[in-house]
């Protein structure tokens, strides 16, 4: 399964194994073009349907319905005729489509005449104070534990935060026969209000009535805290409570883990790095990439699909996926699109999945304070700089995050700002009295993820970057 | 912190943590392994030695960088473990040669 690429150039390479890169990748393979689809983990799936084709966890009742949606998509990718290499990082893309990869600790180069970016999300920073302890996750590792190798919490656990993630998770933990001690729930009151004019759509959308059903079963096993305004862990090199406030009142339990949740983002790294142009999204607050209809970014021949493409869920990446891909098959074999559904048929699915996201997005907008922390608060996790570190840099001169680099390396540790990217924007933001466009983000470069020197040594090289470093 | 659930078939899987012989499942991460085993394999990170475990689980965070049959900086979190594999927990800054 890891092996080096199998051809130099490609008709189309997909970046990301999750739904909108298995769905792409189907597509374009079938209709006949070379397809190479890259994916970090073992297996298919992404983060939604994490190990779908080898999770320990069969009964359906607990991953649920939507779950097992992905095996039939999987399936399909895998007998459309596509290559498909598990255990590979893209490290670089450049505006020649020319994709760096290592798989086993070896780089190679490939060629591509389209690229689909379907790199997916990951959570939202949480950064609350003691989030670096150990015994404070996210709440999607340990789904992730949970779909690929059937772990369960057993110890004191707190779940915080909001979104639906957090109820999904809650109920499969429960439902595997894992501990749960308590669920605070931050969602901000005021976003019951803000969210009203849009619950018509949410509440016509799928969503509505698997959401309800979801938060009843975990209420009736598990306390319930709403309206939680302060959240902090404690504990001396090992997470030993957990405080917050609600209603005006504090209170502080033991726990052994504490998981944490308040939305995903869209992955922007390797997108970045490779040029395409991003804004910063106003509703969502994270950086979305600027894209046409069909998933077109600013680079010619990059087009990004699922929730990489702004945060949509996982149907509408599925639909996004078809489309980028239908996109690159009309520019590549017109004939072989003609035989594919048309856009306008896809289109219309995209706005079914996507029918109440808006409410989500208002109800679920995180809260100040969980965003934008103070004091001795970690914010960048790699290079342990607090919140007060910045906002002293930014008091003497330290302009944007590129400039802050230079003040106190944030984002320069090996998550590559991964962690800390959008609190550091935010923060300088609101220090500066700008927005979080006009602050920017950190400058992206491959390696967008770190890779052995001696695999840039290893690799083939021509006679003219061979001349540009001899001496003499 | 984490307990397996009942009714997993997969086939087992022996690693070693320090030295230690810990019995994982075929298809396990390397982190999903450490963490289940309840031995203490907290990391401690180059800047400043504090206790870390892994954060994300899904390769963007760097808190479940381990040693992996003498590679250091490997991301526990995107290696399946496989027999006979030897993990070493780091503890601080990485050592020059591996």
């Amino acid at each position: 399964m890891s092996t080096a690429p199998q051809r130099d150039t490609y008709d189309v390479v997909v970046i990301g194994a999750g739904p909108a890169g298995l769905a792409a990748t189907s597509t374009t393979a079938s209709a006949g073009l070379s397809t190479l689809l890259l994916d970090e983990n073992a297996g298919p799936g992404g983060q939604v349907w994490r190990g779908i084709a080898s999770t320990p966890v069969k009964s359906e009742a607990v991953l649920g319905a939507d779950y097992w949606s992905g095996t039939e998509i999987a399936k399909a990718a895998r007998d459309s005729g596509a290559e498909i290499t598990h255990r590979a990082t893209v490290w670089s893309l450049d505006r020649n489509l020319e994709l760096g990869i290592s798989i086993g600790g070896g780089s190679a180069f490939v060629k591509a005449k389209r690229v689909i970016i379907a790199t997916g999300a990951l959570e939202r920073p949480f950064p609350i104070p003691g989030w670096t302890l150990p015994g404070v996750m996210t709440a999607g590792a340990a789904q992730t534990m949970l779909k690929s190798s059937g772990l369960v919490p057993n110890g004191r656990t707190v779940i915080a935060g909001q979104g639906p993630l957090l109820w999904l998770l809650a109920a499969q933990i429960l439902r595997l026969g894992g501990r749960i001690d308590r669920v605070l729930d931050t969602t901000p009151r005021a976003n019951y209000f803000a969210a009203l004019p849009h619950a018509f759509a949410f509440m016509t959308s799928p969503y509505f009535t698997k959401g309800l059903s979801m938060m009843r079963e975990v209420k009736a096993k598990v306390p319930v805290v709403k309206g939680v305004t302060e959240l902090s862990a404690s504990g001396d090199d090992q997470l030993a409570s957990v405080s917050y406030v609600a209603g005006g009142k504090r209170e502080t339990l033991g726990a052994d883990l504490l998981l944490l949740h308040q939305g995903v983002v869209p992955n922007v790294n390797l997108a970045m790095a490779a040029g395409v142009e991003h804004r910063w999204d106003e509703l969502q607050l994270c950086w979305s990439p600027v894209l046409d209809n069909n998933g077109g970014s600013s680079v010619e021949g990059i087009a990004i699909a699922g929730d990489g493409a702004g945060i949509g869920g996982a149907q509408a990446a599925v639909w996004r996926g078809r489309i980028a891909a239908r996109a690159a098959v009309t520019a590549l074999a017109p004939d072989a699109a003609a035989k594919l559904p048309s856009l306008a048929s896809l289109h219309g699915e995209l706005k079914r999945a996507e029918r109440g996201r808006l409410f989500l997005d208002t109800l679920f907008q995180p809260a100040r304070q969980f965003r934008i922390p103070t004091g001795d608060t970690i914010v960048c996790r790699c290079e342990e700089i607090t919140a007060q570190d910045v906002r002293e840099s930014v008091a003497i001169g330290a302009t944007g995050p590129n400039q802050l680099k230079a003040y106190r390396r944030t984002g320069m540790g090996p998550c590559q700002g991964r962690l800390c990217g959008l609190t550091v924007t935010e923060l300088m933001a609101e220090a500066r009295g700008k927005t979080p466009q006009e602050i920017g983000y950190y400058r992206l470069r491959a390696p967008v993820k770190p890779i052995m020197l001696s695999e840039l040594a290893a690799l083939p090289k021509n006679e003219e970057a061979v001349k540009a470093v001899v001496r003499g | 912190m984490f307990k397996r659930a009942n009714g997993d078939a997969r086939r087992s899987v022996t690693i070693h943590v320090e030295g230690k012989a810990v019995t994982a499942r075929e298809g396990d991460s390397v982190s999903a392994a450490l963490l289940a085993s309840g031995l203490d394999v907290r990391r401690a990170t180059a800047v400043s030695g504090a206790k870390r475990l892994p954060y994300c689980m899904m390769g963007v965070c760097f808190d479940c960088l381990v040693t992996i049959d003498g590679v250091g900086n490997r991301q526990g979190c995107l290696v399946p473990v496989a027999d006979g594999m030897q993990i070493e927990i780091q503890k601080g800054k990485r050592e020059i040669g591996r």
